[in-house]
C-alpha cells in the first residue's frame, strides 16, 4: 500500500529526513518509535502532505501512486489520515458540520452520494459512542476548549468516521493518562482490518502495550536505523535511545567516510583528465 | 463671510429652493435652518479633520445628488433577494428612496400605545414628543452629514414604546434604494424612544433594488429612559455602487440596557458613527459589529461610549474581514468622564485580512478622567492560519473551502450574538454565500 525509497526532507535548509525506506502493507500495523527530535513527526507530517517540508530526494507510492505529487486533501480524499499530535483548535466551526463537510468532500471524490443529515447524525452517534466521546463536544467549535484527552479522542473519531486507508497516528498517545490511552487504543484496535493500514508514531512503548505491532521501526536522526517485531519495543523500553544513538552516529560517521571517499576518488579521476 | 465651496454651494441652493415646501412646525423649521448653516460653515469632512483621517468622501463631496424622488414601489422590489433582511412577514416600515411606502409595510399586533409610524406622520399625530427629542442627542456639530441631514429629511421613522410596554417580535425598519439614473441622495431620519420599563427590538435594514450610485444619508436617534430595554440592529446590504453613510446616536438613562449589532456588507463607501451616553448609573451598554470588504469598498465604524455617570458597563466587540483591495476603519473611543467611577469597559477589535492589498486602519481611544475604572482594550490583525487550513485540508476540504470556512468561522462569532433567529439565520446563510460556497454541495450548514 505504501512504499517509502530514500526519502529525504529538510526544512530551512536543515535534514530532518535522511533517507528513509519503509514499505507498509494493508492489515499491518507499524510503530514508528525514537528520540526527540528525530524526526517521527516530520514523517508523518510529509505523508500528509504539510507544505513547509522540502523534498529533496526520494519517492513515496500510496497504491500505485506518487504520493508526493497530491494536495493534502487529494491524499484525504484517498484515504490518507493524519491523526495530529498537536490537534488545531478552530473557533467558529463546528465539530459535527465540519466533519459532515470532510466526509461528503471524500464521498464526492469518489462518486458516491453524499450522506444526508439523518444517516450522518446516526452514524456519527455510533462512532462518538465507540471511541467514548461526549456527544455534546460533537456540536462544539473543533477542537476549542477541549482538554488534551478529547482532542486526541477527536482525531480518533474523527479517524473512524472517515474511514481511511492509510492512518497515521502521530504521538496520538502522548500527554494521556492511562484511561484516555486505552479509550484512544481500543478505538484503534476497532479499526484494525485487513484493508486498512496503521502507521503509529510514538515516544513511549506504553501504547504499544494496548495496539500491538506488526512491526516496530527506530528512527534516529532522520533514519530507520533498526527494525523488528514487537519484541523490538520492549527491548528499547528497557535500554532506551542510546545504544541506537551510538550506532546511528556510527553509520553517519561511515556515510560521512564514503561520501570523503568518493570526493577524494572524483577529485583524482579530474586531476588524471588534466 | 465664509468661503463657501461650490460642493456646498449646491446643497446650499437647493435647500433655498425647497425650503417653503417643507412642512412642518417652526421648530422643525429652525433645525432645517440651523442644519443647512452647519453643513455650508464646515463644509464635507476631508482627510484632514481628525475624525475623517482615513476616510477620503471625495467620491460623495464631488457627485450632485438629487434629491431622491418618490417613486412608487414595484411589486417585485418587497419579495426580491437582493432587499431580503430577516423575516420577510414580520411587522415592518418600509421606505423607498427614503420615502414611506405603506403598501409595503405591515404592522399588526404592537401592544397597545405603541407607536411604529413614518416621521411625516409621527409630526401630525405625535408631535410633542417628536419635538422632545428630534435633534436633541444627534448633534449639528458632530458632523457635516448629520446636519446636511437635519436639513434636508423628507421622512423616516417614529417608533415610541409607552412606559412598561414589553414589545415581543422585532419591528423592522427597512430603507430600500432604487436607481432612478440618476444620483440621488435619501435622508433617512429614526427616532426611537423607549420610555421607563419598556422594551423593544428594532431592525434597520438598508438594501438596494438595482445598481447605480446613490447615497443614504441616515441619522438615527435612540433614547432609553429609566430601566428600558432595546436591542438595535443596523443591517447595511447596500448596492456596491451606494454610497451609505449613518449616525446612530444613543442617549441612556439610568439602568437602562441597550445593544446595537451593526453588520455592514455593503456600499462602495460606508460609515457609521455609532455613539451611546451612558448617562445613569448602572446603564449598559454592548456595541458589536462585523464588517466585510471586497472589491475597492471602503468601510469606516467609528463608535464612541460616553460613560457619563458610575457604574456603567459597556462591552464592544468589532470584527472585520477584508479581501481585495478594501479598505477598512474602526475608530473606537471610551470617554470616561470624571464622575463616572466603577466603569467597567471592554473594547475589542479583531481584523481578518484576506489579500495582500486589504488595508485596516485601526484605532482605539480611552479617555479617562475618572480614578477607580476597569478599562481594557485590544486589537488584532491577522491572516488566516496556516495550521487550521492545513488541518481541514487533511480531512478532505479543498484549500478554497478550508478559507471559506475558515472566514466564515470568523464572522460568525458576531452573527451567533445575534438574538433573532431569522435575522440570524437569514444573514449566516448571506454571509456564507459570500465566503464559502464552495461547501455548499459539501454539506456544510450554517444553522
Amino acid at each position: 500500500m505504501l512504499e517509502i525509497k530514500n526519502l529525504r526532507a529538510s526544512i530551512d535548509g536543515n535534514e530532518i529526513l535522511r533517507g528513509i525506506d519503509l514499505k507498509v502493507n494493508a492489515g499491518e500495523v507499524h510503530a514508528i518509535m525514537g528520540p526527540n527530535g528525530s524526526g517521527k513527526s516530520t514523517l508523518a507530517n510529509v505523508l500528509a502532505g504539510r507544505d513547509c517540508y522540502d523534498i529533496t530526494a526520494g519517492e513515496v507510492k500510496y497504491d500505485g501512486q506518487d504520493l508526493l505529487e497530491l494536495d493534502p486533501e487529494e491524499r484525504a480524499r484517498e484515504g490518507v489520515f493524519l491523526a495530529f499530535q498537536y490537534p488545531v483548535e478552530i473557533p467558529g466551526v463546528r465539530n459535527d458540520y465540519f466533519l459532515k463537510a470532510a466526509l461528503n468532500a471524500i464521498r464526492k471524490a469518489h462518486g458516491e452520494q453524499e450522506l444526508d443529515a439523518f444517516d450522518f447524525l446516526k452514524m456519527v452517534k455510533e462512532k462518538a459512542k465507540m471511541v467514548k466521546l461526549d456527544p455534546e463536544l460533537l456540536t462544539r467549535a473543533v477542537n476549542e476548549g477541549f482538554s488534551g484527552g478529547e482532542k486526541k479522542r477527536n482525531e480518533i473519531f474523527q479517524m473512524a468516521v472517515l474511514e481511511p486507508k492509510l492512518a497515521i497516528l502521530d504521538e496520538t498517545d502522548s500527554g494521556l493518562d492511562i484511561d484516555a490511552l486505552r479509550i484512544v487504543a481500543e478505538g484503534v484496535n476497532a479499526l484494525r482490518s485487513k484493508d486498512r493500514a496503521i502507521i503509529v508514531v510514538t515516544h513511549y512503548q506504553r501504547l504499544l502495550n494496548y495496539i500491538e505491532p506488526d512491526f516496530v521501526h527506530v528512527m534516529v536522526e532522520g533514519r530507520l536505523v533498526k527494525s523488528g517485531g514487537k519484541e523490538l519495543a520492549l527491548e528499547l523500553e528497557e535500554k532506551g535511545y542510546g545504544w541506537l544513538e551510538e550506532e546511528s552516529a556510527r553509520a553517519a560517521e561511515a556515510e560521512a567516510a564514503i561520501e570523503k571517499t568518493l570526493a577524494a576518488v572524483a577529485n583524482v579521476a579530474a586531476a588524471a583528465n588534466l | 463671510m465664509i468661503a463657501v465651496s461650490p460642493q456646498t454651494e449646491k446643497y446650499c441652493a437647493e435647500f433655498e429652493r425647497v425650503e417653503n415646501s417643507f412642512a412642518g412646525p417652526n421648530w422643525l423649521k429652525a433645525i432645517r435652518r440651523a442644519g443647512i448653516d452647519r453643513f455650508v460653515a464646515d463644509g464635507f469632512p476631508t482627510t484632514r479633520w481628525e475624525e475623517w483621517r482615513f476616510t477620503p468622501i471625495s467620491p460623495i463631496a464631488e457627485t450632485s445628488f438629487r434629491p431622491a424622488r418618490h417613486s412608487v414601489p414595484d411589486a417585485g422590489m418587497a419579495n426580491s433577494k437582493s432587499t431580503a433582511c430577516g423575516d420577510p412577514a414580520a411587522d415592518c416600515l418600509t421606505f423607498v428612496n427614503g420615502h414611506y411606502a405603506p403598501e409595503m409595510s405591515r404592522l399588526c399586533g404592537l401592544p397597545a400605545g405603541v407607536r411604529a409610524i413614518s416621521l411625516a406622520d409621527g409630526l401630525k399625530g405625535a408631535a410633542v414628543v417628536i419635538e422632545q427629542h428630534l435633534a436633541h442627542y444627534a448633534k449639528l456639530d458632530k458632523s457635516p452629514f448629520v446636519a446636511l441631514n437635519s436639513a434636508f429629511f423628507v421622512d423616516g421613522a417614529l417608533v415610541h414604546i409607552p412606559r412598561g410596554v414589553i414589545v415581543e417580535s422585532p419591528i423592522y425598519l427597512r430603507f430600500i434604494s432604487t436607481a432612478s439614473g440618476e444620483a440621488a441622495i435619501s435622508s433617512p431620519r429614526i427616532l426611537i424612544v423607549a420610555e421607563e420599563n419598556s422594551q423593544a427590538t428594532i431592525v434597520e435594514c438598508y438594501t438596494a433594488n438595482n445598481g447605480g450610485v446613490y447615497l443614504t444619508n441616515a441619522v438615527t436617534e435612540i433614547v432609553l429612559e429609566q430601566n428600558a430595554v432595546v436591542d438595535h440592529y443596523k443591517v447595511n446590504r447596500e448596492s456596491p455602487d451606494g454610497y451609505h453613510i449613518a449616525t446612530i446616536q444613543i442617549h441612556q438613562d439610568r439602568s437602562s440596557s441597550f445593544s446595537n449589532h451593526a453588520i455592514t456588507l455593503g456600499g462602495a463607501i460606508s460609515r457609521n458613527d455609532i455613539n451611546t451616553r451612558l448617562d445613569g448609573e448602572g446603564a449598559e451598554a454592548t456595541l458589536n459589529g462585523l464588517f466585510l470588504g471586497t472589491g475597492k469598498q471602503l468601510i469606516d465604524s467609528h463608535t464612541r461610549i460616553d460613560h457619563a455617570a458610575p457604574h456603567c458597563p459597556s462591552h464592544e466587540l468589532y470584527k472585520g474581514i477584508l479581501d481585495d483591495k478594501a479598505h477598512g476603519v474602526f475608530n473606537g473611543k471610551i470617554y470616561v468622564h470624571p464622575d463616572a467611577q466603577k466603569t467597567d469597559a471592554k473594547q475589542t477589535n479583531q481584523n481578518l485580512l484576506l489579500s495582500r492589498d486589504a488595508t485596516i486602519d485601526t484605532k482605539p481611544q480611552l479617555e479617562i478622567f475618572a480614578d477607580d475604572v476597569r478599562c481594557t482594550h485590544g486589537c488584532t490583525i491577522g491572516q488566516l492560519q496556516d495550521d487550521a487550513i492545513f488541518y481541514l485540508r487533511t480531512r478532505g476540504i479543498s484549500v478554497e473551502a478550508a478559507r471559506g470556512l475558515l472566514t466564515y468561522a470568523f464572522a460568525s462569532d458576531i452573527i451567533d450574538r445575534i438574538r433573532i433567529p431569522s435575522l440570524r439565520e437569514s444573514l449566516a446563510e448571506a454571509l456564507f454565500e459570500l465566503e464559502a460556497p464552495l461547501l455548499e454541495q459539501s454539506g456544510y450548514l450554517p444553522t
